[in-house]
């Protein structure tokens, strides 16, 4: 309420002065306006006859709309084509049924019946599309549920619904970080989260990947730079944006140390859960539940719909305070259609089988990524596995370094080998220019929950055969 | 509603006229009667189709057969088809900043006396999250309508819906639902030729799908989540649009988002229209490209400006642009008004930028075999270089296109961020798009796709003037779906809101800051769905609501004709 006092104060004084200050005062605005009403009569710009412009006009020839056309033989022009559910065998058109390592459904929902149920119930509910945004008639009974569910489920206040996993997290971080705010972001964060960072306009500094005391040191040069200039720092907001499993490294973020780090300099915690939603802790809520932290130690978790959960779309859940803010704040929210509401319903599903049998399927997941990962430790040695034990996002790497090109063809033939010995493998994709800290090339391999051991084994073999095929 | 068979069209019309109260409407109205034929419908085989404004005059607008004739020769495009919308009075401009002047300074005071708490728990000492204008705005104003807005239904969103009815016990804070359902007409979603169904071949076809190929794919595109169903769904939407290719994003918004930045970047030069959407204003935003807005629709603006821009290069470096694109949309969805389209591809051609077209609300809404703004001009579709549209409109599903030249949609497999971080389209949402698009391309369901682009384009045509008559101020060109009707005064706009529903007609309303202060609005979206004893229900409920609420402002004079369905 300072601002009314302050207007009414100088108004007070503007009274309180004399009629030869006020003069003055007033000679003074003039000039100010001259001064500024001057500057603009001088044109800059010279004037060009009708001639020369239509010269100028002729003679500008503009680069074509796509400069550099891709080759026709480029690798993403010629994707695989998978027909029928992606489950855990991916049918490529090979005749044989291939083991799924590729695709994010770590918890395998795609094959559970009672989901496909879910969804074909509302179908004959609600039809296919919402025609409208949230805020026109969009939101349907299903999102609200969802909605709520999801809150419940994380502990939390409440719980926004996109319906894109991408505009998720792109939409949400602008939404509360503007320019003149620090995001404090691990490197390693993944592409969505860095375009949310780029969208907010505020200044990013990465520190290095899972690296606690670099971030420290970061946030101590920031505390020294604010003692010098307390204003600004009373009105600058800091964010800390980290994964709770990196999808470019399939490692894990260090909570707890983290937490302390928001606590000590007055961060705000944005988490992206989109691997870890499903895949950790006793309730299987993710990277809190496995770390045991509460929900009030962290301001917002992100996730994304589109891999265990194996639908659409993607959600932020957080105190309302925080969370509400988003409704007429995030873009991707307020201004696209909302989710269908069949893809809702089979979410809603999804936390019904997470609440009643959460932690079963965690422990079996975890087993089998255990499994995985060791076996992966016998790999020959020209490649190396990184990710953590119980992460199902695992990335075979080249220990030759060499021209990034060569290592993705490599690592592609790699994958087009295994496919011979019965395993689908996916190269993960990267935009390399304009990924902020690109990692090094890499095949992602993904764990699914009902891989048996036979299967684990057999995926191994044919990594192995492939790798050494390749790599001789 | 039977479909009207071609050539019979007039018998139809004078058919129709027996159920229509004209009689009702003469009197009411006072219309001189005129025997005008009704000439406001689709019939592709006259070469021009005569839309009376109005004013009276008649603007021509050529159909496809007329472009199949003479080659891809445009219609005269000097003439400036955007015509400028009627102002309010001084006097209705007052009152309306008078009354945010009031609702403002209620606020300050209220807020003087009883400052909102932005404590945060367990987040002493912090920055505030958000502070400022706008959540001030959202509190003392926003807050007060809220129940206008973010309406739940139980319903498939078609013609008729099912709201289910909430209250506040604490002025807008929290809203309740009192598990009482309201049926209402559905004039808010964007359900334009009514694919949004709970039954049909639609409806038959996603559910097949979502058999045999489940709800996901789980991965992107370029990884393993690219299934025969998305390929399908590409080479439709190119062929529908007249294009050599196309992509497919699972989500509109995102379209525009993530794909204006793999086309432009800096030094690229971007004229782009004022009330362009959110989506299109943040893609442009990211791209990094320098943006000039030009004045709605208007090619001589952006012409003077681009000009400009061409002769003194870029404003820093003095470099000429690496490359220039006009920005625009097909049908603007709070406007109405349709986009002159012949003008923005002459100053294209002229200063060799490139144009791109978002049909969000046009694509299937509009043209002759609703093929968008590019149809209803019956232009050349290589003219525009990178069309873009969605699917939750007209097609009742999800999801959004580009398309254009080969090297255009290579570049973006390539390239566009959707394709490589997002999970690919859900099979069942682009069973949906195949399904309603076969249906309007006429491949399958026996004309019924003709027959809703027919419905669509009658009923939209009695909707406006019908509105018209009555004296609201309706934006947009006559041939849009889309009608917003100004109301001007923010309580007006709620009270209409509210009105209506209670009415049982369940539509939009938008004002600041969704539009200039001086623009509140209801907007009326019409649907194929809808028949035209639902439309006179509307319209009853609309004429008797704008007299209860005062606001039919319009001072223009009214067409005598008499106005048949």
């Amino acid at each position: 309420m300072a601002s009314q006092w302050n207007v009414y104060e100088s108004f007070q004084a503007l009274l309180q002065a004399g009629p030869y200050h006020l003069a003055l005062e007033g000679v003074l605005v003039l000039c100010i306006i001259w001064l500024f009403t001057a500057k603009k009569q001088p044109s800059k710009l010279v004037r060009l006859t009708k001639k020369e412009e239509e010269e100028l006009i002729a003679e500008w020839m503009p680069e074509p709309l796509v400069p550099n056309p891709p080759p026709e033989d480029h690798p993403a022009l010629h994707t695989r084509t998978v027909y029928g559910k992606a489950g855990k065998y991916l049918d490529l058109g090979k005749g044989e049924k291939l083991l799924n390592l590729g695709t994010h459904n770590y918890l395998n929902f795609g094959e559970r019946p009672e989901i496909e149920k879910a969804a074909l119930e509302c179908l004959h509910t609600y039809g296919v599309g919402s025609c409208g945004p949230r805020g026109f008639y969009g939101t349907t009974k299903v999102h609200l549920e969802l909605e709520e569910r999801l809150a419940e489920y994380f502990n939390c206040e409440m719980a926004v619904l996109y319906s894109y996993g991408f505009s998720t997290s792109a939409s949400a971080i602008p939404a509360y970080s503007k320019s003149g705010d620090i995001i404090y972001a691990d490197e390693m964060v993944n592409f969505i989260l860095q375009r949310g960072l780029q969208a907010s306009r505020s200044r990013v500094v990465y520190f290095r990947h899972n690296d606690i005391n670099h971030l420290e040191e970061l946030l101590e040069e920031q505390v020294k730079q604010d003692k010098k200039d307390p204003r600004k720092a009373n009105a600058t907001r800091k964010f800390l944006v980290v994964e709770g499993i990196y999808m470019n490294s399939g490692l894990m973020c260090p909570l707890p140390e983290l937490v302390k780090l928001r606590q000590k300099y007055k961060l705000r915690l944005f988490i992206d859960e989109s691997i870890t939603f499903g895949t950790l802790g006793k309730n299987c809520r993710g990277i809190t539940d496995h770390f045991d932290v509460p929900m009030k130690e962290v301001d917002m978790i992100m996730a994304s719909l589109e891999t265990s959960a194996a639908s659409t779309g993607g959600f932020c859940v957080g105190t309302k305070f925080v969370i509400d803010h988003q409704r007429l704040s995030g873009l991707g929210y307020c201004f696209s259609a909302s989710l269908p509401p069949m893809l809702a319903a089979t979410s809603i599903k999804v936390v019904d089988i997470l609440e009643k049998e959460g932690g079963d399927l965690v422990a079996e997941l975890q087993d089998k990524c255990r499994l995985m990962n060791n076996k992966l430790k016998g790999l020959p040695s020209k490649v190396t596995v990184t990710g953590e034990d119980i992460s199902p996002v695992k990335h075979l790497r080249l220990v030759d370094s060499s021209e990034r090109e060569v290592e993705e063809q490599i690592l592609r033939d790699i994958a087009e080998k295994a496919e011979n010995y019965g395993v689908a493998l996916t190269v993960s994709s990267y935009l390399w220019d304009k990924e902020a800290n690109p990692p090094k090339p890499s095949i992602r391999i993904t764990v699914n929950k009902d891989l048996t051991e036979d299967e684990v084994e057999k995926a191994l073999d044919a990594i192995t055969k492939a790798v050494t095929d390749i790599l001789g | 509603m039977s479909p009207p068979r071609r050539g019979y069209l007039n018998m139809v019309a004078h058919s129709e006229l027996d159920q229509v109260p004209r009689e009702k409407i003469l009197n009411q109205q006072g219309y001189s009667s005129c025997s005008k034929e009704n000439v406001a419908v689709n019939d592709i085989q006259e070469p021009e189709e005569k839309i009376c404004h109005q004013n009276g005059s008649i603007a021509s607008i050529p159909t496809k057969l007329t472009t199949s004739a003479s080659g891809d020769s445009l219609p005269p495009a000097k003439k400036i088809f955007h015509k400028k919308e009627e102002d309010c009075s001084l006097f209705v401009a007052f009152f309306t900043f008078l009354s945010y002047g009031v609702l403002l300074l209620v606020g300050y005071v209220k807020e003087f006396f009883n400052p909102p708490s932005t404590k945060e728990k367990n987040r002493e000492g912090y920055v505030p999250l958000y502070i400022g204008f706008e959540s001030f705005y959202t509190r003392n104003v926003y807050r007060r309508i809220q129940d206008c807005w973010n309406r739940t239904i139980c319903s498939v969103p078609g013609a008729i819906i099912d709201l289910m009815e909430r209250t506040t016990p604490d002025y807008g804070w929290t809203m309740k639902l009192t598990g009482k359902i309201i049926k209402c007409i559905n004039v808010g979603s964007y359900n334009y030729l009514g694919f949004a169904e709970n039954v049909g071949p639609c409806h038959d076809a996603a559910e097949e799908t979502t058999k045999t190929l489940g709800v996901t794919t789980c991965s992107p595109r370029l990884e393993l989540g690219s299934m025969e169903i998305h390929q399908k769904l590409e080479s439709l939407v190119a062929e529908f649009l007249g294009v050599d290719d196309a992509i497919t994003f699972g989500m509109g918004f995102a379209t525009n988002v993530l794909n204006l930045p793999s086309l432009l970047g800096p030094g690229c030069l971007v004229f782009s229209d004022e009330f362009n959407h959110a989506s299109l204003i943040l893609g442009l935003r990211l791209s990094g490209a320098t943006v000039k807005v030009f004045r709605h629709n208007d090619a001589q603006d952006l012409e003077k400006k681009l000009r400009e821009a061409i002769i003194y290069g870029h404003p820093r470096t003095r470099r000429p642009w690496k490359k220039a694109m006009i920005v625009v949309e097909g049908i603007y969805s709070m406007e109405g008004s349709i986009c002159d389209l012949p003008n923005f591809i002459r100053i294209k051609k002229k200063y060799k930028t490139y144009l791109y077209v978002d049909e969000a609300h046009s694509i299937g809404a509009l043209g002759p075999h609703g093929g968008g703004v590019v149809d209803y001009f019956a232009a050349d579709p290589k003219d525009v270089d990178i069309h873009m549209g969605t699917f939750t409109k007209s097609f009742g599903a999800a999801g959004g296109y580009i398309a254009g030249s080969k090297d255009l949609i290579n570049h973006l497999r390539v390239t566009s961020h959707a394709q490589i971080y997002a999970a690919s389209m859900s099979p069942p949402v682009a069973e949906q798009i195949i399904t309603s698009m076969a249906t309007i391309m006429g491949k399958q369901g026996d004309g019924e796709g003709e027959r809703r682009l027919n419905q669509l384009a009658r009923n939209t045509h009695y909707f406006r003037r019908r509105v018209k008559h009555m004296g609201f101020i309706v934006y947009g060109n006559d041939d849009s779906p889309v009608v917003p009707v100004l109301l001007y005064l923010p309580a007006v706009t709620a009270m209409f809101v509210r009105e209506l529903t209670n009415r049982g007609v369940a539509g939009v309303g938008v004002g600041f800051p969704a539009t200039k202060i001086t623009g509140g609005r209801m907007r009326f979206c019409l649907s194929a769905a809808h028949t035209k004893e639902m439309l006179d229900k509307i319209l009853e409920e609309v004429e008797e609501v704008g007299r209860l609420c005062g606001c039919r402002y319009s001072t223009a004079v009214k067409n005598p004709e008499p106005i048949e369905w």
